[in-house]
């Protein structure tokens, strides 16, 4: 982490919101050696003298955001993406901390790896870069990697990212050695035969594209096996990226049989559907593919219903060569550092959730799932704070994004919330007043 | 008819095409469609003639970009080509840059930048001809992308079913076979639909895409079934080289219960007529023994077809773009 900055600030005059606590209500809070000295609820705070005051004239504070699935390019792909471009577009996008995926050229599976993107991502000072280890050595889906020795160096959970681990025993391997460790395993529910070589969701749309088609219940299917395997192993587990209704039904089933597993959606399915491909756009091909509408409204309402627990941006940055292709042939996924809380709050202003609810699975739910101090409004919390104008509207320009990579599935699109302070650890990182 | 009075029907008829691009059969709708097929019929008694050269497209450039290997497509659009007047390039990338990691982009550029008038183009990716119509400044015709479409397929089939019957609407169709993996079958589906054609979809569940239904056409797992009462069986081409994995146990399966043979065709109305896109599997989709009979068989005439309606689009195209310089 970057060296606290003791210079102290006091944050005046917000709207505070604060989903650990359920608080919505004017507030100040004071921010002194890197963490939060002080909450004060109601109106009419002042600063004590020496410090330097922000007058957040009514605008919404709330805890940073908190974004545990995010791709770059470092090391090895640094044209797409650099810890540096992703750390400037989180920090533009009120994210203060980002975790960021082991899918790297060498994969992030082992201690070295990890200390190294933990101390290349600290020593840029911008925002909290934390790490998720490899489940299997090479993300080669056999060997188990070293889940023990990265746990002790900083890593968060453990996944193979967007590759499925196929072969039932080494997850049942993963699953039992990581709960030793309390480590949590993330999986993306993806049957990998039925949905192998799959760029869109089954359906109408996707005949009549030509497109090869994943069906929903390829996600179902998978599920129930990752579920089954974690009722047996007493794993911590996170469903990573659900998608369709279907599996969220089989989550819920899971939960009501009080099975504690975590889940994760990304921002870009609770925004769009699979008509959205419309005309081969390639910048909403997606993995897992854009569903049908219902899912959407489905994953919506389990957000609402707190049946998903955080909220991600899939940050996945191609560059243009790689997205400028026949569909089929396109880099799936789509940058979101920066456009994620605008996309969010279209839950707030389009379908009525409550803004408690929104950020909730961007700060608390995550914070809490990772064991992270951040998160919240609270005295002794690290100062990590988004200041935001909820209504203001925004049009996404791509091209004007931070990330080196300008696949954005908002481009052009016109969505509300913009981030007017974004502070790290006390020191403020982006300045958008 | 004299060689020139033909010229002047060929010139009478002549009107710029409704789009840009011919990207699929939904560029053309059912008011477009009639007059283009005119325009092709004059150009199927202009091609039967010993001299066969127009000069409607002279000094323009078409260019044939076949990513995927093909013959009789891309000599179909070749010949058209040539006997407008226009100088013609074929290139098939498979063997040239595009195996060193040139992307389809960078090649549309290039090409671009050499000035063609028309890109004729093939590509195994569905979507693509859209794309490299996006990237390039001359009119595109698709030629087959990936699964998605083969529109001047289709308006070649369609061409063939307007001379054998002399009106499309009220007639059923029956398409055959790997419908999934069909560009074909969409192209066709679209436009006999748009001109007022019952579609049937017949093959193994395996081969017919679940949502097949929703585009407005009977689907048939049972030949004898989906044959009842309909007037032309396409047969399709098995696509063995896009099949993954076991979709049908064997060829002889297939045959055994969806390949065309002179049993299974009884079971058409009367008088049924039998088309295929070709090349056929003979033996696989359908028997050589009713792909040979000219009685039932309008296999041959699709191929000359094919020159014919060919013509009409890259005459039409070229028109729309010397509409637009003027």
């Amino acid at each position: 982490m970057s060296a606290p900055d003791t210079t102290a600030l006091a944050i005046l005059n917000a709207r505070l919101l604060d989903p650990a606590t359920d608080y919505d209500g004017p507030g100040a809070v004071l921010v002194s050696d890197g963490r939060i000295v002080e909450v004060v609820h109601g109106a009419g705070a002042a600063a004590p003298d020496g410090v330097e005051v922000v007058d957040a004239g009514g605008l919404c504070l709330s805890p940073g955001l908190i974004d545990i699935r995010v791709k770059t390019g470092e090391p090895g792909a640094e044209p797409k993406e650099t810890l540096k471009s992703a750390a400037l577009s989180a920090a533009a996008g009120g994210v203060t901390t980002i975790v960021v995926q082991p899918d790297t050229d060498p994969a992030i599976d082992d201690p070295a790896m990890v200390d190294f993107i933990q101390r290349r991502g600290a020593a840029l000072g911008l925002v909290h870069v934390r790490v998720a280890g490899a489940a299997t050595r090479a993300l080669d889906g056999h060997r188990m990697a070293e889940i023990g020795l990265m746990d002790e160096a900083g890593a968060l959970y453990f996944t193979d990212g967007d590759k499925v681990i196929a072969n039932s025993r080494t997850l049942q391997r993963v699953m039992s050695y990581a709960a030793a460790f309390n480590a949590l395993i993330a999986c993306r529910p993806a049957d990998p035969w039925l949905s192998e070589g799959a760029v869109a969701t089954s359906g109408e749309l996707a005949t009549r594209l030509g497109l090869a088609g994943a069906p929903a219940i390829a996600e179902r299917i998978q599920l129930e096996r990752d579920l089954a395997l974690v009722e047996q192993t007493g794993a911590r587990f996170l469903v990573d990226q659900i998608s369709t209704g279907d599996a969220l039904e089989t989550l819920a089933r899971a939960r009501a049989r009080g099975l504690e597993v975590a889940a994760s959606v990304s921002v870009n399915h609770l925004c769009f559907n699979e008509i959205d491909i419309g005309d081969y756009r390639t910048f909403y091909r997606l993995d897992p593919p854009l569903r049908a509408e219902s899912d959407r409204q489905a994953l919506v309402e389990a957000v609402r219903d707190g049946l998903i627990d955080v909220i991600t941006s899939a940050h996945a940055p191609a560059p243009a060569e790689d997205k400028r292709r026949p569909f089929a042939e396109a880099a799936p996924g789509a940058v979101g550092l920066e456009t994620l809380l605008p996309a969010a709050l279209t839950l707030h202003h389009a379908e009525g959730l409550d803004l408690l609810d929104v950020l909730r699975p961007l700060t608390e739910g995550p914070a809490s799932l990772l064991g992270l101090d951040a998160g919240r409004l609270a005295a002794g919390a690290p100062a990590d704070l988004v200041l935001f104008d909820a209504g203001a509207p925004v049009v996404i320009e791509a091209d004007a994004l931070c990330s080196k990579s300008k696949n954005s599935p908002f481009d052009g699109r016109r969505l509300q919330g913009k981030v007017r302070l974004t502070v790290v650890g006390g020191r403020i990182v982006h300045d958008g007043r | 008819m004299s060689q020139s009075d033909l010229a002047e029907i060929i010139r009478e008829r002549l009107a710029p095409f409704p789009r840009d691009h011919f990207l699929s059969a939904g560029d053309l709708n059912a008011a477009t469609v009639p007059p283009l097929l005119d325009l092709a019929d004059a150009f199927v008694d202009f091609n039967r003639q010993r001299a066969k050269a127009l000069d409607l497209m002279r000094g323009r450039t078409v260019v044939n970009l076949f990513f995927e290997n093909s013959t009789r497509t891309s000599a179909s659009f070749e010949i058209a080509a040539r006997r407008l007047g226009a100088d013609v390039t074929a290139l098939s990338p498979r063997t040239s840059s595009v195996a060193k990691g040139e992307t389809l982009i960078d090649t549309a550029a290039t090409l671009n930048a050499m000035k063609p008038d028309v890109l004729v183009v093939r590509h195994g990716a569905s979507g693509a001809a859209a794309l490299l119509s996006q990237k390039v400044g001359c009119a595109v015709v698709n030629a087959g992308d990936g699964r998605h479409e083969h529109p001047t397929q289709a308006l070649l089939d369609l061409l063939s079913l307007r001379r054998a019957f002399g009106d499309v609407g009220g007639l059923t169709v029956a398409i055959c076979g790997d419908i999934a993996h069909s560009r074909v079958a969409r192209s066709n589906v679209a436009l006999l639909s748009m001109m007022g054609a019952r579609v049937r979809l017949i093959g193994p569940p395996t081969l017919v895409p679940g949502d097949a239904d929703r585009w407005g056409c009977e689907v048939f797992h049972d030949m004898r079934e989906g044959l009842q009462g309909v007037d032309v069986v396409m047969m399709l081409r098995l696509q063995l080289e896009r099949m993954e994995g076991a979709l049908v146990p064997s060829t002889r399966e297939f045959f055994r219960f969806w390949g065309l043979d002179r049993e299974k065709l009884t079971w058409a109305k009367p008088g049924a007529k039998v088309m295929h896109p070709g090349p056929m599997n003979r033996g696989v989709e359908i028997d050589s023994d009713v792909a040979d009979d000219l009685s039932v068989s309008l296999i041959q005439d699709q191929v000359e077809m094919g020159v014919a309606a060919r013509m009409a689009v890259l005459a039409a195209l070229s028109t729309r773009r010397e509409g637009a310089a003027a």
